[in-house]
Order: structure tokens, then C-alpha cells, then sequence
């Protein structure tokens, strides 16, 4: 049976030592302000260097269009969702080899210049279809990416490396001498750690928003929902790095294990469309990948409860996998 | 009050060199090491009883088994002839040897969680006076001195106001003044009435506070008794210690029983005191820088382990 009294003198030492920690601020708060605002200045023009073109149903063929060197063509299996993107400049131009047609934003000067080359490769018959719709600038794709690789840091680092240190020192040992169960010291790290983590990352991502008008097409309730779950599911894996780990070096080099490959294969920086299907595969496992997925997908393109209703399952299966398998293997010492 | 009964404990030898800071230990098993071999001991209510020996010797083990804190291989542990279940958790109070409390937290806050954690407590003023904490009772844990920081875990260990309190190698690392401060209040402690478990490698500490001894070696009991039992079982002797400048030849078997030489110091034993100061005397020897003293817990502890004190 677990005390509500327990739980809660060790969540109010827990935020005590968060609040009063200065440096974690900085972390925390300013360190990802820093970066949002950087990438922004640097990437304020959208200056990507490569061409993207969708073709529907896939861009596998023997087209003169399709062997243009400088043009990245994707597959676009659904084409509803390939002309949002070209409405929002995530595509330069989209191309239906069924129905020999192809879409292309009269605002986009890549897509302009695609149509070019476009011209020039195919058959002249092709039908042209134009939509319009604002730029989604790279700051805009980028913000969920980071809001998400701050939360992962601070979940994993703020819970798994704080208890092997705990565990080091001796403070779990101590704990352990008194009546306290580990069910309440750990949900009391889940849900100091939590709430500090939403707190700033909902606190960076409006002032941000305040600063860059970035895009919100989607619902506020939607987003929290996933970053929330997501924070439960990032935490989590700190909780079961940490179950045994005794040795800071260990834990450091464990939790590099995670974030490094997070920091690259989940999509936070560039998206993975085109990359090896066994980088897709490895990227589908990964948490972070469906928290920036999830979010990018409601800020981007409105996306409902339903359409990221598979992230959200995903999250919600790995946060209770990660939670069953840290409480089972958990030790004081 | 208190009962072990045959305690085994075995450590892989990771483990066991990451508690004792060494990889040695006493074979078993291949792979493994024994920490503790069989030791039984009984543990009277409202006495403070002393658990020696040189490190890793198996004293803190013992005494974690003891605790509940560490489970045992084979044996048991009873506690008012029940074996050790959560609730004994309510009734102990532990000061480990190496512990640490969370950052960023006030002697104040500290009290008031652990105090959180049980059912019955002491209230904070009382403790905050036993433990003499008013003077830093707003700092933080991590700005202690070493003396005050003991003090804050004995109050740690306290809260819950418990029948039995084990203090692991308390006063280890605290100089002089603070060692005696903090004996002063294992003292109160021992005067309400509490039942007291001491591990420690200070002689001096033990026989000023414990009522009960047992000196462990390899993992086993090889004393157990009163303080002053256990010196008249072993000896029979005083020691006069004089400069050896002094002794310029070879001193009779009668009454003289051995002589070491320490140092720039002679150590005479003796079984006739009187004999001996009038062999001296008639033989020309200055006594002056001579000193005469009992065999001590110090002396026992040598001859009973063989080894240095903080070897």
C-alpha cells in the first residue's frame, strides 16, 4: 500500500533540489532558447540546398524527371497529405505519374524552379495544378525537434543519472533504512521530474511563440498530451538505466547510449523521409521519434488525437514496458 | 532484545571490493567470498553493545544484517523473538557508516522529511536540542562540518524515536572534541533507556560506552563479553613503559614477565608491580619519564587479531 505522506516528503526534497539548483536552470531553460533563437537567425530563409519532389504513388521508375541529379524525390503514397506539403513548401513540387498530373505553390521559388526541369524532362501533356498556402520555415519544423530533445535530456539525465548518484553517495541507502517503499521514492522522481519537465517545456514553447510566431495548426490539448506522455515515457527509461547502475561513469556512458542516437535518428534536425528503410525501422523504436512526430504533426500540419493516434500508443506501451522493467529490476544499493 | 543466530554472508568479489575497498576477502566458492562466517550473538535490551574488529573484519555486514539491510546467505535474525519484518523499520534507528543525505535540503527540511517517513516521532525540538542542531538548523546539509553533520544523522537516526539505534563507526574522521561531543550524546542516548549497537575501531570509544563487546575477525566471533571480562580473561599483567635510554642490560624473567621495545619506549609486563619498581630502583634505573598502566581494550584487541589498529 503506498503513502501518500512518503511520496510526497520525498517529491517536495526532490523539487527542492531541482528548484534551488541553479545550473539545471540554465540547462534547462536558456539553453534551449539559445538554440531555438540560433536556428532561427541561421535558417531564417529556409536555405535549404536540395530540391524535393514528391512523386505519387512512388518514385521508382525509368523517368528522364525521376534521374535529375540535385532533386531528392520521395515516395508519396498518400496524396492528399503530399499536397498539404507542397502547400506548405515541405515539397518543391509534387508529381502523380498515374494520372500524369503534377502540383506546384506559385510562392515557392524552389518549386518554381523545379517546374522548370520539370518542363524540360517531361512529356508537355502533363496537367499543372497550383495551390497556395504559407511557408513552413525550417524554424517552424525544427521547434517541435527541440522542445522534444530538451525534454529527453532532462527526463533521462534529471531522473537516471540523479538516482545513480543517489545510489553512489549513499542517499538510497539511507532511505532504504527507513520505512519507505520504492514504489513511493521512485513515483515521486516520475512526478517531480515530470512536472518540471512540462512546466519548461509549455514555458519555452510560448515564449518562443511569442517571439517567432511559429506554426500551431493544431489543438493545445492534443500537443500537451503527447509531450506529456512522452516526458512519462523519456523518464521512465531514465528510471530503468538507473535501476542498477551504481557507477556515474556507467550511467553516463548508458544514457549517451540513448540520447545519441535520439539526438540523430529521431528526426529532430532533418527529417528521415528517404533515408534507408532499416534507419526508418530503428528510428520507429525510438520515443523521442514519435514525441516529434506526434507534436511536429499537430503544430504543422493540425494534426487530431486520431491521426497521432499511433504515437500516442507507442508511448504509452514503452513508458509502462520501461516502468514494469525498472520497478522489477530496482535496488537500494 | 536482539538475536543472530549462525550469520553467513557471501559477496561476489566485485562486490565485496567495492564495500571493503580491496579485493581480498576469505575464499568460498570460486567466485565468491565470505564475509561473514557464522557469527551468533545476543544483544540485551538497554545495554550498548560494541561490535570490534580491524577492517574488514565484518562488522558492518554483521551489523547490516542486523539493521535488515542486508539479507543474509544463511541464518537468521530475530528481534524480540520475531523474525526482522517492515515494522522493525519503525522500532530501529540507523547511522550508517558512509551516507549521504539529498542536496540542496536544510538540517530542518531533512528532519522533517525523514520524520514524514514513520509513524511515531520525536518532536523536532527535542531533537533539535539533543543533537545540539539550533546553530545550523537553516544551512544547507552540504555546508556541515564533519562534526555536525554526525550530529544531524544520529538525529536522522532518532526521529522515530527507536527502541534500538545502530551507529556504524560513528565518530570515524571527527577530531578530538567533536569524538567527545559525540560520545556525550551516545551517552543521553544510552541513558533513556535505548538499546545502543556500536561498531567501531576506537578502542577508547568502545570502553567508555559499551556495556557489551564482541571482536570479530575473518568474518568471526573470536571475543564476546564485558569489557572488564574479557581484560582479566586475557591478562594478568600492568605495563611500565620507560625511555630505553634507561635499560642499559637485560632484564630477569622475575617479576619481570616480557620487554618490547616501541620506538624510543620500553614496554615492561609485569605481574608484580611493586617487585618490579624495586628491581629498577636497586639497579640504578631513572624512572623518571615512567609510565604505569592497565592493559586496555587496545592491548586485547592486538592480541586477539594481531594486527594494527587502523591497519
Amino acid at each position: 500500500m503506498m503513502s501518500v505522506t512518503h511520496f510526497l516528503a520525498v517529491l517536495r526534497a526532490r523539487n527542492r533540489e531541482f528548484l534551488r539548483d541553479r545550473s539545471s536552470w540554465a540547462w534547462n531553460i536558456i539553453f534551449p532558447l539559445l538554440l531555438i533563437g540560433g536556428l532561427a537567425v541561421m535558417f531564417g530563409n529556409d536555405n535549404r540546398t536540395m530540391f524535393k519532389v514528391g512523386v505519387y504513388p512512388d518514385a521508382q521508375g525509368a523517368d528522364q524527371f525521376l534521374q535529375t541529379r540535385h532533386i531528392k524525390f520521395v515516395d508519396s503514397t498518400e496524396l492528399q497529405a503530399a499536397i498539404t506539403r507542397v502547400e506548405r513548401h515541405q515539397l518543391d513540387l509534387l508529381l502523380d505519374r498515374q494520372q500524369k498530373r503534377y502540383w506546384v505553390n506559385d510562392t515557392s521559388p524552389n518549386g518554381y524552379l523545379v517546374e522548370r526541369i520539370l518542363a524540360g524532362s517531361s512529356a508537355p501533356d502533363i496537367e499543372r495544378q497550383q495551390v497556395s498556402g504559407r511557408q513552413v520555415r525550417y524554424v517552424d519544423w525544427v521547434v517541435p525537434g527541440i522542445l522534444g530533445l530538451n525534454m529527453m535530456f532532462s527526463c533521462l539525465f534529471g531522473v537516471g543519472y540523479v538516482i545513480v548518484r543517489y545510489r553512489k553517495s549513499g542517499v538510497l541507502k539511507r532511505l532504504k533504512a527507513t520505512p519507505l517503499a520504492a514504489l513511493e521514492f521512485l513515483a515521486a522522481q516520475v512526478v517531480s521530474r515530470l512536472w518540471l519537465v512540462m512546466a519548461i517545456t509549455l514555458s519555452v514553447f510560448f515564449v518562443t511563440h511569442w517571439i517567432l510566431d511559429f506554426t500551431m495548426h493544431g489543438s493545445y490539448f492534443t500537443l500537451i498530451l503527447v509531450l506529456t506522455l512522452g516526458a512519462i515515457a523519456l523518464i521512465n527509461m531514465g528510471l530503468l538505466v538507473a535501476a542498477r547502475t551504481a557507477s556515474e561513469e556507467l550511467a553516463g556512458g548508458l544514457l549517451n547510449l540513448f540520447t545519441w542516437p535520439m539526438m540523430i535518428m529521431s528526426g529532430v534536425w532533418f527529417s528521415l523521409e528517404g533515408a534507408h528503410p532499416l534507419v526508418q525501422m530503428a528510428s520507429k523504436a525510438l520515443p523521442l521519434t514519435h514525441v516529434v512526430e506526434g507534436a511536429r504533426s499537430i503544430m504543422i500540419d493540425g494534426a487530431t488525437i486520431l491521426d497521432v493516434g499511433w504515437n500516442i500508443v507507442y508511448l504509452v506501451i514503452f513508458a509502462i514496458g520501461c516502468v514494469l522493467l525498472g520497478a522489477k529490476l530496482f535496488r537500494w544499493e | 532484545m536482539l538475536e543472530a543466530d549462525n550469520l553467513v554472508k557471501h559477496f561476489t568479489e566485485k562486490k565485496n571490493a567495492d564495500r571493503q575497498g580491496s579485493g581480498k576477502g576469505r575464499g568460498t566458492q570460486p567466485g565468491l567470498v565470505k564475509a561473514v562466517d557464522g557469527v551468533s550473538l545476543s544483544i540485551a535490551s538497554g545495554t550498548c553493545f560494541g561490535l570490534l574488529g580491524p577492517n574488514g573484519a565484518g562488522k558492518t555486514t554483521t551489523v547490516e544484517m542486523l539493521e535488515g539491510i542486508v539479507q543474509p546467505t544463511s541464518g537468521s535474525v530475530r528481534y524480540r523473538g520475531k523474525p526482522l519484518g517492515a515494522d522493525f523499520r519503525q522500532k530501529a534507528g540507523i547511522m550508517f557508516q558512509n551516507t549521504a543525505l539529498q542536496d540542496f535540503m536544510t538540517v530542518r527540511e531533512a528532519l522533517q522529511m525523514f520524520g514524514s517517513f514513520y509513524s511515531n516521532t520525536v518532536p523536532a525540538e527535542q531533537l533539535i536540542e539533543q543533537c545540539a542542531l539550533s546553530e545550523f538548523l537553516d544551512r544547507d546539509t552540504g555546508k556541515l562540518s564533519g562534526g555536525q553533520k554526525q550530529r544531524l544523522l544520529l538525529a536522522v537516526a532518532l526521529v522515530n524515536d527507536p527502541e534500538v539505534i545502530f551507529l556504524d563507526e560513528p565518530t570515524t574522521g571527527l577530531d578530538p572534541q567533536a569524538r567527545r561531543n559525540f560520545w556525550s550524546l551516545v551517552n543521553d542516548i544510552k541513558a533513556s533507556g535505548k538499546t545502543v549497537v556500536l561498531t567501531t575501531h576506537y578502542m577508547e570509544e568502545a570502553a567508555l560506552l559499551c556495556d557489551e563487546l564482541v571482536f570479530v575477525d575473518h568474518g568471526k566471533v573470536i571475543a564476546a563479553g564485558k569489557p572488564r571480562d574479557l581484560l582479566s580473561d586475557s591478562f594478568d599483567d600492568v605495563l611500565l613503559e620507560l625511555p630505553a635510554e634507561a635499560i642499559t642490560s637485560d632484564l630477569p624473567a622475575q617479576p619481570f614477565h616480557s620487554a618490547t621495545l616501541h620506538g624510543q619506549t620500553v614496554e615492561i609486563s609485569t605481574r608484580d608491580i611493586n617487585a618490579s619498581i624495586q628491581y629498577l630502583l636497586e639497579h640504578n634505573v631513572s624512572l623518571s619519564g615512567m609510565q604505569v598502566r592497565s592493559r586496555s581494550l587496545e592491548d586485547l584487541f592486538i592480541e586477539l587479531t594481531g594486527k594494527d589498529l587502523r591497519s
